[in-house]
């Protein structure tokens, strides 16, 4: 059986997934359940700065994408921090952390960009026996407005200061939360490793305008007629947020910055795929606030069983493994050639491939009189859409071509060598091959 | 009072009107807004859909399907009444499991095809309960066309004609409209005098004027028609039924099947219509199996339809028969009728076995009996009244491609017309496609 315990940046938890910090963590209420339910650790819900609480508004906060059957594949919210008092948050840390001393319990934190905010709250946290701190530099809305939130997390000065003050004035290790809505992920991420941060995690939720509706022409959650953008999460962002795993995982300045991967997470899948990118840990929000607590079983039982049949005895085994395997579009070799081919025995007849190809991509696909479908070598341009678009899963295959044959579309001759555009005779910067 | 599904003779009240409504109750239940919207999801919107061929009215299915997913389902119901005005209809009538959904790609990969007659039944539904109309009539043409009958074929004709300019006059012989679908298609198809509300719903559109009681070959000749319109359109149907050509047919209680059907389809209350307990039918279609269901949801204790060919020669689909199993009632296959025998009040009627051989049928000098309180014959209509002007073939008014007959002027089309599949949606696209030509030819 592998072994799924996990050690985050010496933050031990009987499995790597964490209620991301958000709703599910709010209170001891739900972290209680939520670690009976199988959960490995939490990041409690952000906290504020001692004083009135936040206020949350009173009308609807979420919107959702939905999929076929309403499968919710997005979700957007306008909900702030805590708008529970700071000492009940504190005590009910405290009594939770003390009675599930195995599990992770880490604090997220947002208070304003000053330093005396932070030396002030930080002792109360270490007080409580929390593990860790989770610096929120990713609320894109409310907060941000204050000068909090992403406000801080899309300037690398900021982030690193703050990141700075928090080593000083906490013992335990520091995360801090990056927020997606900025051009260039590397940059928040080393400047919370100048300031000398433990991990970064990321995604938090991006910009988004969900919906609007079109007899109040307003956006959605629309409150009293108006509407404000929110933050989207959930299956819909996970490409984005493993894209600046990725970046931060093999930009070598940063490459051994332990990441707490969030986005999306859904299945154990998601999680054994952002692992493979890099993240010592995952954390997962939607999913939960979907579908409730219980699915981390599923999450826990398909990882295992993968990292069973795949031999990984630990996390570690597989941390990272994809990430060589991610590199820039020119050092990709030109010379692998493939073809799309279509199985006739799995074949359905939608003619989707065909509609997809002869509208949209390069007329390579041909229709015969009695609706079989076959690819044209000398057209296909092996672009992958007709794969994309079958229903049918592995009806269209990519083949690749041996070495030797010709390529019908070009006339050439598949050569084995490694070739790409750094030393393509098309690249007036081409460095001579060999 | 008092009468059950076993009492002796043929009686009614077998069921209270309770049951009655559960057993006559829509065969298939209209989809909620959610079910339309996880069915229309299952759509592949499929390149040069096989659906759409095999559709005799060629509605672009995909483009519909996408429509009601996209939540704009009165834009579907447009899409479908494009191409047949009666889709309402046809969403429940039409054997779609040997048309559309036969051919719908997941049918063929998975067995379960898109739900396309609901689908239909969804969009053309929401539109037609908003109350209103999707056509146009064009400006008028001035020219005019006369229609003999208010069934499919006739209604589709002058619908398309309405529509493009003309007006139009139908000449109907019964007092209701619909023909069919008023008077044959089995209750549980359509519930809710749903045809005649898809009849004022159509004429809405204007230009078209029904004369009720107007028998053509009687009332109006084909002479006064010719000289009256500058087309003419014949969608008379089939208004005559088979012989059995046996013994003891004259019998009191041998019945035409499309006699009862439209009994049961006009009864004000079901529970005053007596039915017998031991129900024989006699037949292999639509006509057959509607008549034996509606007999058992009646209330009669066991129901038999005897069809002379084996399973797969019966021209109702697969499905049908399993209706019809499923409701209890039991069908023999390979047996034809000799005679029937009167017994007092009952019946008895005697089967020979039959077999194929060679593609001839004979019998295998087997034979059996079965005990009838009803027979219902159900061997097929036949064209009665078409005008004698009017050239024949095969027991059909003879009409090429267009719908024209030999007649200068005058079309024809639905099931009184060669070609076709005796359906609904075939005599629909057939009025349809006339009226396209009648049009081309006035002023094309
Ligand atoms: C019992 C039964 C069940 C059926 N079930 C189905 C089904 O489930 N699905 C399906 O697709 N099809 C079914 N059909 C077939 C379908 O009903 C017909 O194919 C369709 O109605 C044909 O339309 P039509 O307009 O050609 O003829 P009809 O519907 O027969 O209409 C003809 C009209 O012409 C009128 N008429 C006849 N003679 C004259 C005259 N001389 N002068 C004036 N008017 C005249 C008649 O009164 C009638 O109103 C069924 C048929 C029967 C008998
Ligand atoms: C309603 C809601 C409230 C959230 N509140 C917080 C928060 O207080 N602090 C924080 O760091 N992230 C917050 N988040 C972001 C989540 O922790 C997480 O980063 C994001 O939802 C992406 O993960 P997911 O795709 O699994 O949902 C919130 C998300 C949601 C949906
Ligand atoms: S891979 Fe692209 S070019 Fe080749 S057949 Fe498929 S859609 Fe066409
Ligand atoms: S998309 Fe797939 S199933 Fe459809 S025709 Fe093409 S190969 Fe066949
Ligand atoms: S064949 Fe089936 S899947 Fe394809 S367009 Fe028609 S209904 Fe949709």
């Amino acid at each position: 059986m592998a072994d799924l315990t996990s050690n985050f940046v010496g933050i031990t938890s009987p499995n790597p997934f964490w209620l991301a910090s958000a709703p599910p963590t709010d209170k001891e209420y739900n972290v209680r359940r939520a670690f009976e339910a199988g959960w490995g650790g939490v990041v409690w819900k952000t906290l504020g700065s001692e004083g009135p609480p936040v206020v949350n508004v009173n009308g609807p906060r979420y919107g959702v994408i939905h999929g076929a059957d309403r499968r919710v594949l997005g979700l957007n919210n306008i909900e702030l921090i805590t708008d529970r008092d700071l000492y009940q948050n504190l005590d009910e840390i405290k009594r939770v952390k003390a009675d599930y001393p195995d599990h992770a319990i880490v604090v997220s934190l947002m208070v304003p960009c000053e330093e005396e905010a932070w030396k002030a709250i930080l002792p109360l946290v270490e007080e409580t026996g929390a593990d860790g701190i989770e610096l929120n530099f990713g609320c894109p809305h409310g907060m941000a407005e204050r000068g909090m939130g992403s406000a801080v997390g899309q300037v690398p000065e900021y982030i690193e200061m703050v990141t700075r003050w928090c080593k000083q004035y906490y013992s335990k290790p520091v995360i801090v939360k990056l927020t997606p809505n900025i051009t260039d992920i590397r940059k928040p991420a080393a400047a919370a490793m100048r300031g000398g941060a433990d991990a970064v995690s990321l995604i938090n939720t991006i910009n988004s305008i969900v919906s609007v509706d079109l007899d109040a022409m307003a956006p959605e959650p629309t409150i009293d007629g108006k509407g404000t953008h929110g933050g989207y999460c959930g299956p819909a962002v996970k490409p984005i947020a493993m894209n600046m795993v990725a970046e931060i995982a093999r930009t070598p300045e940063t490459s051994n910055l332990p990441i707490s991967g969030i986005g999306g997470i859904t299945t154990w899948r998601d999680a054994a795929e952002y692992m493979a990118l890099g993240c010592g840990n995952v954390q997962v929000c939607t999913a939960a606030m979907t579908y409730g607590f219980k699915i981390v079983q599923e999450m826990k039982s398909g990882l295992s069983q993968w990292m069973d049949e795949k031999g990984y005895a630990s996390i570690d085994a597989f941390k990272g493994m994809a990430v060589p395997n991610v590199t820039d579009w020119q050092y990709l070799n030109l010379n692998y050639v493939t073809k799309a081919s279509i199985n006739q025995d799995d074949c359905i007849s939608c003619g989707r491939c065909f509609a997809a190809c002869e509208d949209t991509s390069h007329q390579a696909i041909i229709m015969s009189e009695d609706r079989v479908f076959t690819v044209n070598d000398a057209e296909c341009v092996a672009c992958n859409l007709c794969v994309e678009v079958c229903p049918v899963e592995d009806c269209i295959t990519m083949v690749e071509q041996a070495p030797g044959t010709v390529d019908e579309r070009t006339q050439k001759v598949v050569v084995k060598e490694h070739g790409d555009w750094t030393t393509h005779p098309n690249n007036p910067s081409a460095v001579a091959a060999e | 009072m008092g009468n059950s599904v076993s009492t002796t003779g043929i009686v009614s009240g077998r069921k209270d009107k309770q049951a009655l409504a559960e057993s006559f109750k829509d065969l298939h239940a209209p989809l909620s807004d959610h079910e339309a919207l996880v069915a229309s999801d299952r759509c592949y919107f499929c390149h040069d859909a096989p659906c759409v061929t095999a559709c005799p009215t060629s509605i672009d299915i995909p483009l519909f399907i996408r429509q009601i997913a996209t939540g704009t389902p009165e834009a579907s119901a447009k899409t479908i009444f494009e191409q047949n005005i009666l889709g309402g209809m046809c969403a429940r009538v039409c054997p779609t499991e040997t048309l559309c959904e036969q051919v719908c790609v997941r049918e063929v990969a998975e067995g379960k095809p898109v739900e396309i007659g609901r689908l239909q039944r969804y969009a053309t539904d929401r539109l037609m309960a908003a109350g209103t109309h999707p056509f146009e009539r064009a400006a008028p043409t001035g020219k005019t066309v006369g229609i003999v009958g208010a069934g499919p074929a006739g209604l589709a004709c002058a619908h398309k004609l309405a529509v493009l300019g003309y007006d139009v006059t139908i000449y109907e012989a019964r007092r209701k409209g619909g023909g069919l679908n008023e008077f044959g298609i089995a209750a549980y198809k359509s519930v809710d005098d749903f045809a005649q509300k898809e009849l004022e719903w159509l004429l809405s559109v204007g230009g078209i004027t029904i004369e009720y009681g107007k028998t053509v070959g009687e009332d109006i000749s084909l002479v006064s028609l010719r000289e009256d319109f500058d087309a003419v359109f014949f969608g008379m149907g089939l208004a005559g039924v088979n012989a059995l050509s046996c013994e003891g047919e004259e019998l009191d209680s041998v019945i035409n099947a499309v006699d009862f059907i439209s009994d049961i389809r006009q009864a004000a209350d079901l529970s005053q219509l007596a039915v017998g307990r031991h129900v024989v039918v006699i037949g292999g279609g639509m006509t057959a199996v509607d008549v034996a269901v509606q007999s058992k949801l009646l209330g009669a204790q066991d129901v038999a339809l005897v069809y002379r060919r084996d399973k797969d020669s019966m021209s109702a689909s697969l499905f049908e028969q399993d209706l019809a199993t499923s409701k209890g009632v039991r069908i023999i296959y390979n047996a034809q009728p000799v005679r029937v025998l009167s017994e007092g009040p009952a019946l008895s009627v005697e089967f020979a076995y039959t077999e194929t051989n060679g593609g001839k049928l004979t019998k295998t000098g087997e034979t059996f009996r079965l005990d009838a309180d009803q027979v219902f014959k159900a061997i097929g209509q036949s064209l009665t009244g078409a005008p004698e002007a009017l050239t024949l073939q095969g027991g059909k008014i003879k009409v090429d491609e267009n719908g024209r007959t030999n007649v200068p002027k005058v079309w024809a089309g639905g099931d009184c017309a060669t070609g076709g599949d005796d359906l609904t949606v075939t005599a629909v696209a057939e009025g349809r496609d006339a009226a396209i030509d009648i049009h081309t030819t006035l002023l094309g």
